[in-house]
């Protein structure tokens, strides 16, 4: 069954203009757990209250305000906050382009598929060039009340718009001093690269599958039964030993792998 | 600040005990939500048939099975269904850095080395730059499993979080058209606007909204519109603002 389209939006990259349509491209499959009252086993709610009396404030009474000191806020009335809002628009404007390379895997942050709304030919083009180019558009735009700024790729030959972190959303490496300590020798460095050849293969995710989920979901199908297994509790930590003698085992087991298979 | 999660990373039969901390901070401001009289409120949970209010103590975290029915679960039983993986970071893959497509990626983190892991960290981040690598693995934090991949960055480990393949959705399954013959002119037209409108280097962008809601504050604050001053208000419940950088840089010194 087809998924419904988020929002509608037009990529304009210089005079080129390209009507899309905009999917989520990611599904949370985490566990809801609901918060229950102990006693009744109910639903409970929210509300908010004047924490002195405990007295319940309806939301049309609740005013918004910027703490700029402790204790001092600045009151923002609704009026204000609308004003605030962007700018609505219908426009993906792609101002520029980057090497795919340059742009740190840090400031991904939600995806969205684009799909086709009406120009299918114009769509699979931008797709094979931005892929024949590995380069990814520098987009901004404007959905449901937010600015946005974000990365505009291919991949399997279709769009991909994703939401970027703001500058100072991210800490980059480079702003932080390397850890202290010995250096590793010349010929640790061979071995432990030896070692991460060893396992080096192809990114496949069919690999990884939530196995916590699955465990808990089956707990919880057989506490529900009234079978309430019983689980054992956490191992304790592995212990360490001398770093040359563990690569030098590591490979070894690795080889001996290698020629039983 | 605690980090986030402490462990081992494992390659091999090498572990290097590491301490994780966020590489990601938020810059949006949040507004508080004020009662008549400007004083801050707060959110309480009650019982919908009572309209009693609960405390931490009073509720318990439930599963809803079928309709108005539910399981609880408590924190040490979530906590003993994670005993595997909870403590490592087992790498068994390492793959080529740009083999990974950015959909997957979800948070950052920066790993510390905890103890006397010193070596053992700069000799998985040298290795892992001279190959081009990144190690992946999965590993259960904070309640959740996840898989992660653990970046070489400027001598620093860093690791990403990244979505469980059945949580990133299928062009088929979103519905979208089968891509059929492109036509090389179309292409073509979109490379050459590429190569005129590339840059070479990342500028990530401002938080603009942030930006002008502080302004607007300002222009209020000077003009002392709508500006409520609490007596007798005590911040002691208020968590103390923390620089990550220096926890951060703290961390990689060696220092608690």
């Amino acid at each position: 069954m087809a998924a419904r389209a988020i929002w509608k939006g037009e990529l304009k990259i210089g005079t080129q203009k390209l009507p899309v349509k905009l999917y989520a491209a990611v599904e949370d499959k985490s566990i809801r757990f609901h918060i229950l009252d102990d006693s009744k086993r109910n639903r409970v709610k929210q509300h908010m209250v004047q924490p002195e009396s405990g007295e319940e404030v309806e939301t049309k009474d609740i005013r918004k305000g910027y703490e700029i000191e402790p204790g001092r806020f600045v009151i923002l009335d609704d009026e204000e906050l609308e004003k605030l809002k962007p700018e609505p628009s219908r426009d993906i404007e792609v101002s520029g382009f980057i090497p795919i390379k340059a742009i740190s895997q840090q400031f991904y942050e939600r995806p969205y598929f684009l799909g086709p709304d009406g120009d299918q030919a114009n769509y699979f083009a931008l797709a094979r060039a931005l892929e024949n180019q590995e380069t990814e558009g520098i987009a901004h735009w404007v959905m449901l009340n937010k600015a946005y700024s974000g990365a505009l790729g291919a991949q399997d030959g279709y769009l991909v718009l994703s939401t970027l972190r703001n500058a100072g959303e991210v800490i980059a490496a480079d702003e932080l001093p390397k850890p202290d300590g010995r250096a590793p020798t010349k010929k640790e460095i061979e071995m432990a690269k030896l070692l991460v050849s060893m396992l080096e293969g192809e990114f496949d995710p069919d690999n990884y599958k939530d196995k916590y989920r699955e465990r808990v979901l089956e707990f919880i199908a057989k506490k529900a039964k009234g079978h309430a297994p019983r689980l054992a509790a956490v191992k304790t930590k592995r212990k360490t030993t001398s770093l040359d003698s563990v690569l030098a085992k590591s490979i070894a087991a690795l080889k001996k792998g290698k020629h039983a298979a | 600040m605690r980090p986030f999660w402490s462990g081992t990373i494992t390659f091999g039969l090498v572990s290097v005990p590491v301490n994780l901390f966020p590489a990601t901070r938020s810059t949006r401001t949040s507004l508080r939500m004020l009662g008549p009289d400007g004083e801050p409120l707060a959110r309480k949970y009650y019982a919908e048939k009572t309209g009693k209010d609960l405390e931490a103590e009073d509720m318990v975290r439930g599963y809803e099975v079928a309709e108005g029915k539910f399981v609880t679960v408590s924190d040490e039983e979530l906590e003993r269904l994670a005993p595997e993986t909870t403590r490592d970071i087992d790498l068994t893959r390492f793959v080529k850095e740009y083999s990974i497509p950015p959909v997957y990626f979800e948070r950052g983190y920066f790993l510390t080395p905890a103890g006397n892991s010193e070596k053992a960290y700069r000799l998985l981040a040298e290795a892992m730059k001279e190959r081009g690598d990144v190690g992946i693995a999965t590993f259960v934090m904070r309640g959740k499993e996840r898989i992660v991949a653990i970046f070489s960055d400027h001598g620093l480990l860093r690791a990403e979080t990244m979505r469980f393949p059945d949580e990133v959705r299928s062009v088929k399954a979103i519905g979208l058209p089968e891509e059929k013959d492109v036509p090389t002119a179309a292409v073509r037209k979109f490379e050459t606007l590429i190569k005129k409108k590339i840059k070479r280097t990342f500028s990530p962008a401002k938080d603009q909204q942030t930006e002008d809601l502080l302004k607007l504050v300002k222009r209020k604050q000077s003009k002392a519109s709508n500006v409520v001053e609490l007596k007798d208000y005590r911040r002691d419940k208020e968590p103390e603002a923390v620089d990550l950088i220096q926890v951060l840089k703290k961390s990689l010194a060696g220092k608690r």
